[in-house]
């Protein structure tokens, strides 16, 4: 049956879903390797800082991953809520998926920071606010993923896990403000605030390349976990199957 | 007397007999504060210092400690059932629960907290600032532990999941406190701040706690 437009309620099939993630998969893939040849390009083309020198290019790392760490986190308070209001079948499975992406995002954000702050700081970690909160948001990772794995019934593991999830995503709009509420040893805000970015162009467009780059590749990666996922729980009813035929034979 | 002040009296009742959480609390609390010279060293001007953070790292402790027989008790024996259809909201009646659970467990540590800084080298002035803030802070405890009850109730071995969801969440209540502790022991910072910020947390979590834990119930034993 040709389709015409696909809508949200049409992916709640998982069939037409894994169908449409088939055929996106390679061209996201293919989209990402070239995000992040031009990324590097731009990377490559950046002056380096008068002060720190050519140490200042992991921040075209640390700050798409710390992006991508907050942004997992709010896609699974949609699909948290997808799950609780709308009962939109594939929510939790893109909940489920992101957590473990998120978490490495966010670690790869400390361990970077730790790094560059060894230079720049005199020291691998200062608890100040940014800092502290981040690594809150892991040690809450954590703790979903734990969730998840806890509770054998994907369903109602889906719905437990959305509510400790809504609950958390207090803590993202305390990580994005943390540099404005308190003195923090992490610099302010300098690419969303208001009033506009104060980074320089020469540096700006190679970190919006790098911050593209890094999504694409979250996508890719978050649409072949829920593949992943989705092909996980279809084992899981066929075994059960087998077991109660099994059992009842 | 009406359901919520009997299911009140109830869970009281309960945490004060002998296996309850009222005494277990105290107790741990105790062990904790007695652990931690043992650890740093009986240097007097160090616990006199850092007493307030080992007061309120105890008390966090030892509501943690108590925190899984909240609601795990109840739905071990029934009576979560009978909560869920009763006509009494399911969020009111959590609530309850978790004030009683305050009451029994979270007021015998602030009682207990003028003892214990004696063994920390805390003069008045320190001690009555760890108490007070401890007032303020320990019920936001109870009530964001209460979400972690109501998440891990159908779990068999939950105590030490539900203590890895609750302390991220606990973290700013503990980091308030203790700021608010030690401004108000130094005068350096002006007290009103964090312990303002600390009752503004405690007043949230009064609201947010029962309304996700009675969501969590509702999704989580269907």
């Amino acid at each position: 049956m040709p389709m015409t437009t696909t809508s949200l309620i049409d992916l709640a099939n998982p069939s037409r879903f894994l169908a449409l993630v088939n055929r996106l998969s390679s061209w996201l893939a293919a989209a990402t390797v070239l995000a992040f040849a031009v990324g590097v390009f731009g990377v490559y083309l950046a002056p380096d800082d008068y002060q720190q020198g050519a140490t200042v290019k992991i921040m075209f790392i640390h700050v798409p991953a710390a992006w991508l760490g907050l942004f997992a986190w709010v896609l699974m308070s949609i699909a948290a809520l997808g799950t609780l209001v709308w009962r939109h079948p594939l929510a939790d499975v893109a909940a489920k998926a992101a957590a473990p992406l998120g978490a490495a995002f966010t670690l790869m954000c400390l361990i970077t920071g730790s790094l560059w702050g060894r230079p720049m700081w005199g020291t691998y970690w200062v608890w100040d606010a940014r800092l502290t909160s981040e690594l809150v948001l892991f040690l809450m990772y954590l703790g979903v993923i734990a969730l998840w794995q806890t509770i054998d019934e994907p369903t109602r593991a889906a719905r437990i896990v959305a509510v400790l999830t809504l609950v958390g995503a207090v803590n993202i709009p305390i990580i994005k403000f943390s540099v404005d509420w308190w003195n923090t040893l992490h610099q302010p805000a300098s690419v969303l605030r208001v009033g506009g970015s104060t980074i320089h162009p020469t540096i700006l467009m190679p970190l919006i390349a790098m911050l593209v780059a890094f999504t694409l590749l979250f996508l890719t990666l978050h649409l072949a976990a829920m593949r992943n996922e989705i092909m996980r729980r279809r084992i899981r009813s066929l075994l059960m199957l087998q077991a109660s035929a099994t059992a009842g034979a | 007397m009406t359901a919520l002040s009997a299911l009140m009296l109830r869970d009281m009742r309960l945490a004060v007999r002998i296996g309850g959480g009222a005494v277990i609390g105290v107790l741990f609390f105790l062990i904790v504060v007695t652990l931690v010279p043992f650890a740093i060293g009986p240097d007097l001007a160090l616990l006199g210092r850092i007493g307030p953070s080992i007061l309120w790292l105890g008390a966090l402790l030892a509501n943690l400690l108590a925190l899984d027989r909240l609601i795990a008790m109840d739905h071990e024996d029934g009576s979560l059932d009978l909560m869920l259809t009763a006509r009494v909201p399911l969020e009111l009646a959590l609530a309850a629960k978790a004030l009683a659970h305050w009451l029994s467990t979270g007021l015998p540590l602030i009682v207990a907290t003028p003892l214990l800084a004696l063994l920390l080298n805390l003069d008045a002035r320190a001690t009555g600032a760890v108490a007070l803030t401890l007032l303020a802070g320990t019920p936001a405890l109870t009530f964001i532990g209460l979400i972690g009850a109501a998440l891990t109730v159908a779990l068999r071995r939950g105590g030490l999941l539900l203590a890895i969801l609750i302390l991220p969440l606990t973290v700013p209540v503990l980091i308030f406190g203790v700021a608010a502790a030690n401004a108000a022991i130094a005068g350096a910072m002006p007290f009103a701040a964090p312990f303002t910020i600390l009752c503004a947390l405690t007043l949230a979590s009064l609201v947010v706690g029962p309304f996700a834990a009675a969501a969590a119930l509702r999704h989580g034993l269907e």
